[in-house]
């Protein structure tokens, strides 16, 4: 056995210097992972260390206050976070019907010699970089906003409340919509992918016994693809989460809480990109906090997402071999 | 025939069969009306989506273009109200970054995604999911990172501590799109390089990698074009700079970055740059989507 295992001479000559034996191999691998780890604990420790004095200096609840005045020493992060969530919100409430519409478009119902440009050319949008969007949202959509859009909903849906305010153009609803023209490629290119991998027996199936073309869409179609959507679904809202400088260009950048979709809000990515420059001191500890704050609001999506579509799809594949 | 309706009227089955029938019949009329509006809604959100995406390639090229001279790519950028001007030091501090992003994390991306493509156990997805979780970490807490890391540590703002931002945003990135390339190698592969004495390291070099290497090469690629487009993390690690600067431990200008500053200014010289530099990048992370599909499938092609 140890003879077949040892290797000639020889042969590792003529493997040169990458003949590493299995064990140095492996360590090396490991070696190189255990960088990778150390950076990502690197990453967490600094920014809890330097958050720490503005938990320390202002307790706990500077998180949920009201009030953002360095001048006066207050750093409450409410208004960013209320911000944070409503452009999400915005965006994803758009971007939900709108992506999965487009994305069944594109995987059923456009000609099959138009389907593979289409979804290419989505998928190429997907790389567009988010500073882009932000350029034109600022010079293009936000004229366009405050004279005719604004304007428009605030006549249809005044009585909501919702559209108090003077038309600025720029605010929480032009931060939204661009959220979700940004979004849209990513999670239109993933729900694609997935709607069009349901197997063809399931669809055709359901065509036989009499449903129409959209009850196979929405009882085979939708359900069979359920965990790659959801899955795409929170990545986008990641995505819209954490995006700075396109909300940042669009969003009006004002510290206190919107009273109307319309109003100029800030979200926590774009409070740090405003006001690190000038900060020190407190301030400086609390936009790091501000940070930390945003990180864990990202990976509790991130990772509950990535959990939800782990145990669909064990319960999946555990239920196809019951069926097997 | 008179006997033969009154025989059937009374006829309790057929009865039934009828009234089925005239259910049914009503059924399938409201379910095909039903299904019009839901596929008609399917197609109008199609052109919802599709309108602005065109939109915005419309109005960067449109504006973009007339931006582009021989000036925009050799001079550096200059401020508002004097004419010319480009934005060369822009480019530069681009290219190196994203250079030396590239530099440092293809090789340890690499042999992460080796040892995951390797590993399984606790150890391995504990590993997997917090690289998936890094990929998905808001890029302004990596900026943030950078500048505590690098830039409070290491001698103020540079183009480094931005190449290291970009590269904890690339590496996660890499490291799952190379186990996802190496763990599409067939296993009869690298057990037939054991079977003629080769050592783990011998094949993963000689067969496991160049079989892989369509994958990884896409996703190379993608995470460039990705690191590239990135702004928020480049604002708080290389500051910007309005002349050219090739060391890259000094403060550095970068395509996002011009973007960025000249979309809020109100003039009109400022904002064609940042349309013509919008344009660039653009064209640039476009080159690097397609090339990457080239590549995989012109790799893919030559292995048949």
């Amino acid at each position: 056995m140890t003879m077949a295992v040892q290797t000639p001479r020889g042969g590792a000559r003529r493997g040169g210097r990458l003949a590493l034996s299995n064990g140095v191999y492996r360590g090396l691998l490991a070696a190189v992972v255990a960088v990778f780890v150390a950076v990502v604990i690197w990453f967490l420790v600094s920014l809890i260390v330097q958050a720490r004095p503005a938990f320390s200096t202002l307790g706990f609840s500077w998180i949920i206050q009201k009030t953002w005045d360095p001048n006066s020493n207050k750093f409450g992060l409410l208004p960013f976070i209320l911000g944070t969530i409503e452009t999400t919100a915005i965006a994803m409430v758009l971007a939900v019907p709108i992506g999965l519409g487009t994305a069944l478009s594109l995987a059923y119902l456009v000609p099959h010699r138009l389907r593979p440009p289409l979804s290419t050319a989505v998928e190429l949008l997907a790389a567009v970089p988010s500073v882009v969007y932000g350029l034109w949202g600022l010079i293009v959509l936000a004229p366009l906003f405050r004279e005719h859009v604004e304007p428009f909903l605030t006549s249809v849906l005044g009585w909501t409340g919702l559209f108090n305010g003077p038309d600025q153009g720029v605010g929480l609803l032009l931060a939204g919509v661009i959220l979700f023209v940004m979004v849209l490629p990513t999670m239109v290119a993933i729900s694609r992918d997935v709607l069009a991998v349901v197997p063809n027996e399931q669809v055709e199936g359901a065509m036989a016994l009499g449903a129409t073309r959209w009850q196979v869409l929405r009882k085979v179609v939708v359900p069979g693809a359920r965990t790659g959507l959801l899955g795409g679904f929170t990545l986008a809202t990641g995505r819209a989460l954490g995006e700075t400088v396109a909300v940042a260009l669009v969003i009006g950048n004002s510290p206190y809480i919107a009273h109307s979709i319309k109003s100029p809000a800030a979200t926590l990515p774009s409070l740090i990109v405003n006001n690190f420059g000038e900060a020190t001191g407190t301030e400086l500890s609390a936009l790091f906090g501000a940070g930390l704050v945003l990180l864990v609001i990202g990976v509790a999506v991130n990772a509950v997402a990535r959990m939800l579509v782990r145990s669909t799809s064990r319960a999946a594949a555990a239920a196809s071999v019951a069926v097997a | 025939m008179t006997t033969l309706s009154f025989d059937a009227s009374s006829d309790p089955i057929l009865e039934r069969r009828r009234r089925i029938q005239s259910v049914a019949s009503v059924s399938l009329k409201r379910r095909k009306v039903y299904s019009r509006i839901a596929i008609g809604i399917c197609w109008l959100f199609l052109a919802v989506a599709i309108v602005p995406l065109i939109a915005v390639v419309f109005y960067v090229v449109i504006k973009g273009l007339p931006a582009w001279s021989v000036d925009f790519f050799t001079k550096v950028t200059v401020p508002e109200g004097i004419p010319g001007g480009g934005v060369w030091n822009a480019i530069v501090g681009t290219i190196e970054i994203g250079a030396v992003a590239t530099a440092v994390t293809v090789p340890i991306g690499l042999l992460c995604g080796l040892f995951l493509a390797e590993s399984e156990g606790k150890v391995a997805a504990t590993i997997r999911f917090s690289a998936d979780v890094m990929t998905g970490v808001p890029s302004i807490t990596i900026g943030i990172f950078g500048y505590i890391a690098i830039v409070k540590n290491f001698g103020g703002y540079s183009g480094l501590a931005g190449a290291f931002a970009i590269g904890i945003i690339m590496l996660p990135v890499i490291m799952r799109a190379g186990e996802t390339a190496i763990r599409g190698v067939p296993a009869n592969l690298s057990e037939a390089a054991f079977a003629l004495g080769a050592r783990k390291a011998a094949t993963a070099r000689r067969v496991v990698l160049p079989a892989a290497l369509p994958g990884i090469i896409t996703g190379v690629l993608l995470a460039i074009a990705r690191g590239l487009g990135e702004t928020a993390p480049l604002l708080l690690t290389i500051f910007g700079n309005q002349y050219l600067q090739w060391n890259p431990t000094k403060p550095m200008e970068a395509l996002p970055l011009v973007i960025y500053n000249n979309s809020s200014q109100p003039y009109a010289d400022l904002l064609q740059v940042a349309w013509g530099a919008a344009l660039l990048l653009m064209v640039v992370v476009l080159i690097l989507s397609i090339g990457s599909r080239v590549v995989a499938s012109v790799l893919q092609r030559e292995k048949r």
